[in-house]
């Protein structure tokens, strides 16, 4: 068992935990994740490492409560306990060499961005972080953001905090205008790295984004997390638990990693009602 | 005594009823009572020079086991067979008994062979059901041994060592102690709890597992030496499922066997309600015919398929299932398509809607048929196409069940230990790897094979590791 430090609610729908794990806190490295399970008979559930604490062995987590399971875990409190906890799993984010960098975080996924954007600013690299959310109650880790960048742009669907329009919008704009990246790093929904793929090839700027796809193990037995890549015209099988979770954001093909993700919409929609309807007994 | 049983027919082992069994997920054979394990035990000839033995990779001492079967002593039966293997309640399950101890004995000849691997299974079952006596844990020698994995090479390894009195650890990457006999194999051949009592067994020894540890991840092969321990057993099993390389296989609806049976067995998706998803229902065509294929469509038929397909390119005679396993899936009702070989899976594309959610689930796959024409070098009669054959099958859903290639994670992360083109790790006799200290066996290093091959590569590593140590 597990036992969940801190408890911090980040906005309506997403929660961030500090849970107690010292061995996974010794070795995460920006861009790793882990797998937990809230209760026995629970499902696993693969989510990016946002944060270590060596001196205390505990490691941060921050998801967006999507289905059944993150459902459970958003009604768990510190001084509780969650069943499993494993990991760090997946190769950490390649940083070495990086000089000046474009961090494109979309949602929650920005959670995610966030140490890679810190470990940068630590190594001395330019950092340039465009974060974006639906709107304004949705924003998190403005301050966090701001303390490892250079330059931040804070972009919002309907205009209601920082800029309108979506991320690619500054992105196109500062390519346009001469910037050199020599690496744009991207996380957050699939259809929002798509986009910033195709916003960065006229520019030719190397893109690493960061895939989330359904996982059973994490550890290279499922082949569950499998994604097609198109390296030098030739599709090729790469698994994201073992090879990823990040890949050159050229050779994905997102379409099929959309449409796999979707494969159990209907169970996670009647789970996550489901998971309502029993809390909402419990209360009563 | 009572009189040597010279009929020629092995006792039949009592089996759930055919069309009951297809829709539950409770064990399909029940096993022999006292009488038919007596019965049967009196056909066994107790040979002088043992070939059964011989076949067994770890050598078991069959005969003397039988012996004590006949004298009713079901007790002594089972200490005897723990003086050589850990797990007899899951080997006597899972072992493929007729091309090992069986097809050594004498009376297959002419008849049936003994059913040695029901005895097994009898003694076992007797064991945990009547003996109350816990095993004792044996005095400390003072030295530590890590072992990777908790499958059968694992626990054997483990197990063999405690009762030598090594402190042992074994560290596992999932939440639950078993490694493929919980993951992979299905409730119906091998209850979940009979892995259990196996594994608080070796506990009760003092083994120590530590679950949600990945070595190669949470700590490194090198880190288990700083921590102490003298030697280690890698035990990680199978890796990444194999896929055709065929346009489809991305599709919704497409598993590797690993992925399905995983889902199904280790987080429980059999059940009711529950947490983790798979599809269920439908028409399902697994391509394959190993012990895992049938695994696979067996299940598929448990959770509620209207139709399932084995889908094999060469013919019965080459389909590498025990027979026993290809019997049951007859009986139960699931359609062998032999000679016959996927070419492309087909999906559901509606171009008018680019967001119709059946957009990417599967709705058939093309096969070809096939013949068998000259041998390879292995003898094995090689399967060629015949022209202008392709045809359609009808299904849902696709489970890909041929073969894995050793788990990556440990060769990736541990310096100088060789590893062979396929991924497998280069052991020695004694299962001896490139490193100091670290010995390997099971699926790890052979690929996917069976789990009484893993034991006794467990078997053998802990004897050498005794032997290295023990000085």
């Amino acid at each position: 068992m597990y036992r969940i430090v801190d408890k911090k609610v980040l906005n309506p729908t997403v929660v961030q935990l500090w849970i107690e794990a010292p061995l996974v806190a010794n070795k995460a490295k920006p861009g790793q994740f882990i797998i937990l399970r809230v209760d026995e008979d629970g499902e696993r559930i693969p989510l990016t490492v946002a944060g270590v604490n060596k001196n205390n062995g505990t490691v941060k987590i921050i998801f967006q409560v999507v289905g059944g399971t993150t459902k459970k875990l958003s009604y768990k409190e510190a001084g509780e306990y969650i069943q499993d906890f494993v990991g760090p799993l997946g190769v950490a984010t390649h940083l070495d060499g990086l000089k000046k960098v474009c961090i494109v975080g979309g949602g929650v996924g920005c959670a995610i961005a966030m140490p890679i954007a810190e470990a940068l600013h630590g190594m001395g690299a330019e950092v340039t972080s465009i974060i974006g959310f639906r709107n304004k109650d949705l924003l998190i880790l403005e301050d966090e953001f701001r303390a490892c960048s250079d330059t931040l742009r804070i972009m919002t669907d309907d205009g209601s905090y920082g800029e309108h329009g979506n991320v690619t919008v500054p992105l196109k704009e500062m390519l346009e205008a001469g910037e050199k990246f020599d690496m744009i790093i991207t996380i957050g929904p699939l259809i929002m790295m798509k986009f910033v793929v195709a916003t960065a090839k006229p520019f030719g700027t190397p893109v690493t984004v960061s895939m989330n796809p359904i996982m059973i193990d994490g550890t290279g037995m499922c082949g569950g997390c499998r994604l097609t890549l198109n390296v030098d015209g030739k599709k090729v099988t790469k698994f994201a638990c073992v090879d990823g979770p990040d890949f050159n954001g050229y050779e994905i093909d997102f379409d099929e990693a959309m449409s796999r993700g979707r494969m159990y919409a209907d169970f996670e929609r009647h789970a996550y009602e489901a998971s309502c309807n029993l809390f909402k007994k419990e209360v009563e | 005594m009572a009189k040597a049983n010279m009929s020629l027919k092995r006792n039949v082992m009592p089996t759930q009823d055919a069309k009951v069994r297809a829709h539950n997920f409770d064990e399909v054979a029940l096993g022999y009572s006292e009488e038919q394990a007596i019965d049967e035990a009196m056909r066994c000839l107790n040979c002088k020079n043992m070939p059964c033995v011989a076949g067994c990779p770890v050598k078991i001492h069959i005969p003397e086991f039988i012996t004590k079967i006949k004298e009713g002593d079901f007790e002594g039966a089972y200490q005897i067979i723990t003086r050589s293997s850990s797990l007899p309640a899951v080997c006597g399950r899972v072992c493929p008994q007729e091309t090992q101890c069986e097809a050594k004995c004498v009376r297959g000849i002419k008849g049936e062979s003994v059913g040695i691997g029901r005895l097994e299974r009898f003694v076992a079952d007797w064991h945990n059901t009547f003996c109350t006596e816990q095993p004792v844990r044996p005095e400390s020698n003072g030295h530590r041994v890590a072992v990777v994995g908790s499958g059968p090479s694992g626990l054997t390894c483990a197990g063999d060592l405690a009762k030598k009195g090594y402190e042992v650890t074994v560290y596992e990457a999932l939440h639950t102690a078993g490694g493929v006999l919980v993951y992979g194999i299905p409730e119906f051949r091998l209850p979940k709890k009979i892995v259990a009592k196996e594994v608080d067994t070796l506990k009760k020894l003092g083994v120590k597992i530590e679950t949600n540890v990945v070595i190669g991840k949470t700590l490194t092969v090198d880190e288990l030496f700083e921590m102490g321990y003298e030697a280690v057993f890698i035990g990680s099993g199978a890796g990444l499922p194999n896929f055709m390389g065929i346009p489809g296989e991305s599709l919704k609806g497409v598993y590797s066997a690993n992925e399905f049976l995983t889902r199904s067995n280790l987080m429980k998706s059999y059940l009711e309600n529950p947490e983790t998803p798979i599809m269920k229902g439908g028409k399902v065509a697994v391509v394959g015919g190993g012990n895992v294929a049938m695994d696979a469509a067996r299940n598929a038929l448990r959770l509620g398929a209207e139709k399932v397909y084995i889908v094999y390119r060469r013919s019965m005679e080459e389909l590498p299932a025990r027979r026993e396993e290809v019997e049951h899936a007859e009986e139960e009702g699931i359609e062998f398509r032999l000679l016959c070989n996927p070419t492309e899976i087909l999906g559901y594309n509606n171009p008018e809607d680019p967001r119709d959610p059946k957009n990417g689930f599967v709705t058939g796959m093309t096969c070809v048929k096939m013949e068998l024409g000259e041998p390879d070098e292995k003898g094995r009669r090689r399967p060629v196409v015949i022209p202008n054959s392709e045809f359609t099958i009808d299904v849902d859903t696709v489970i890909m069940s041929i073969g894995t290639s050793p788990n990556p994670l440990i060769k990736s992360t541990t310096e100088g230990l060789e590893v062979n083109r396929w991924g497998g790790i280069v052991v020695n006799e004694d299962g001896l790897t490139s490193r100091n200290s670290v010995y390997a066996g099971g699926d790890a290093v052979t690929g996917a094979a069976t789990v009484i091959s893993a034991m006794g590569a467990g078997k053998v590593a802990a004897k050498a590791i005794d032997e290295a140590l023990g000085k």
